[in-house]
């Protein structure tokens, strides 16, 4: 019997509430599928399965908040036969009661645990438009569901009041979430940073040439030329792909990059882009943009909220120098774009204009020095000169080269 | 396609708040600098343009995104492109 359990979707989370099931006893399950969704203070997360099998017992419903560990289902292995007696109704009783006892300095106000009619997902999505509180909401709709309908009644009933972006008390738990992990990273990591002024004129007419000859829906961003150099940067300075836990750096090959996304209406999430190492730019675009925009609409998946192994962070867009960022545990660094702009520089002992972008590391000193986080930045700051070599990156990367 | 130029910001609009949804249509000001009015990022913006080029059937170079600065901008742009 294979226990599912409520994985931590990255560091400031301790608890969640499911949301809903995709799937009931019986049906068979594969490695890799959204199987339920679960609230954090966040966002709402497509919550993955990783192991083939035929779900058993769900232990935990729709409604319930539970701490990160908690058994959620039970899942028979291929080929497992469903045992006689069902032991699960022993661990119903005590997932209330362990969320009772956590009461972590971010612990969302646990809400004590009661059957709550089920919200359909359209009813739950106006209900945040709206701000209304659909859970506690009489519900019209079969077995006592909230419908959409019903949420738009009891939003005319508020007065109509139009919520902006995210309810407040959403905002306030993912202001707690956020303050708790930073807070920690603050106490735990010995940041050092360190910056470096990256000339992008080879890199900007590089992308010029190429989106002049495309349609617009196939164009690329500055941003993802910057992710794809961090990574291959990454290739040379290893070190700082990973995870600090049990007083050591565990070392990670693949680059998950952690994209720093602000949400509208407050907060921010930094969900990881997959293997950007080894994925063509144009592959990196079109998942850059589907990740912001399900970010956004809070449909973010429990792997991408868990894993990722750096962050990146780009404050450019909204005019802004240097950015030096708090590196997010387990993570051991996060690297900060500022914005593109045109100022003095000096090339060949000539004064000119060009356009410059500052790079910034913020690193962990239990793992690295300044000197390592030097090479990297210099090695990023050569690659943005290349941008064919960025391009050309992926078809290589799996040997461990940089270049052709 | 025949479109009065007020049927056309209606649509332009309309897809500004698909993208920024706390938007106050109303309180927009059409000949202001958009990106001044409405927290846009550079995949907002993108997403955007992508929105109008699918509406519209306009295809817009990525050089003439310097020009599209206000509402109004936008809407010339679109005018001048549409049959």
């Amino acid at each position: 019997m294979i226990e599912f359990k409520l994985p931590s979707l990255g560091a400031d989370m301790e608890e969640g509430k499911l949301l809903e099931w995709h799937v009931k006893p019986g049906d068979a399950v594969k490695r890799g599928q959204v199987v339920a969704v679960v609230d954090t203070s966040k966002a709402a997360v497509d919550v993955e399965i990783w192991e083939d099998g035929v779900m058993h017992a769900i232990l935990v419903q729709p409604g319930e908040t539970v701490p990160v560990g908690t058994v959620l289902a039970t899942v028979l292995a291929p080929g497992e036969a469903a045992p006689v007696v069902s032991a699960p109704v022993a661990v119903v009783a005590v997932a209330p009661v362990a969320a009772a006892i956590k009461a972590g300095p971010s612990a969302v106000v646990v809400s004590p645990v009661t059957r709550r009619p089920a919200v359909s997902p359209s009813a739950r999505r106006r209900a945040k438009e709206l701000g209304v509180d659909a859970e506690n909401l009489h519900g019209t709709g079969a077995q006592g569901a909230v419908t959409l309908a019903d949420v738009e009644a009891a939003a005319a009933r508020q007065g109509g009041a139009v919520a902006q972006g995210l309810p407040i008390d959403r905002q306030q738990a993912m202001r707690r979430a956020i303050a708790a992990a930073m807070g920690r990273s603050k106490r735990e990591i010995p940041h050092y940073y360190l910056s470096e002024t990256i000339p992008m004129a080879n890199a900007l007419a590089w992308l010029q040439r190429r989106n002049a000859e495309l349609p617009i829906t196939e164009r690329i961003l500055p941003a993802v030329l910057q992710l794809k150099a961090v990574a291959m940067a990454l290739k040379r300075v290893p070190q700082l792909n990973g995870f600090y836990r049990d007083d050591a750096f565990q070392p990670v090959a693949a680059v998950h990059a952690g994209v720093a996304i602000s949400l509208r209406g407050g907060g921010l999430v930094a969900p990881a882009l997959h293997d950007v190492a080894v994925k063509p730019l144009e592959q990196l675009m079109r998942e850059l943009a589907d990740l912001v925009k399900r970010a956004r609409a809070g449909s973010l998946r429990s792997s991408e909220m868990s894993d990722p192994t750096i962050t990146i962070t780009n404050l450019g867009d909204q005019g802004v120098e240097t950015v030096f960022g708090v590196i997010y545990p387990p993570q051991v660094a996060l690297v900060g774009f500022g914005s593109v702009a045109v100022r003095p520089w000096v090339e060949g002992g000539e004064l000119c204009a060009r356009p410059l972008m500052i790079a910034t590391l913020a690193a962990d000193h239990r793992v690295t020095d300044g000197h390592l986080g030097a090479v990297f930045l210099t090695e990023l700051r050569d690659l943005l000169q290349q941008p064919d070599s960025l391009a050309s990156s992926s078809a290589v990367s799996g040997q461990g080269g940089k270049e052709k | 396609m025949n479109m009065d130029r007020h049927t056309l910001m209606a649509s332009v609009v309309e897809l500004l708040c698909a993208i920024a949804p706390e938007l106050e249509a109303n309180e927009l000001n059409y000949a202001r600098s958009l990106r001044q009015q409405v927290d846009l990022d550079s995949m907002d913006w993108l997403n955007f343009l992508v929105s109008l080029h699918e509406r519209f059937a306009v295809s817009i170079a990525e050089s003439d995104y310097a020009r599209l600065v206000s509402l109004n901008d936008i809407v010339d742009y679109l005018e001048a492109r549409l049959v």
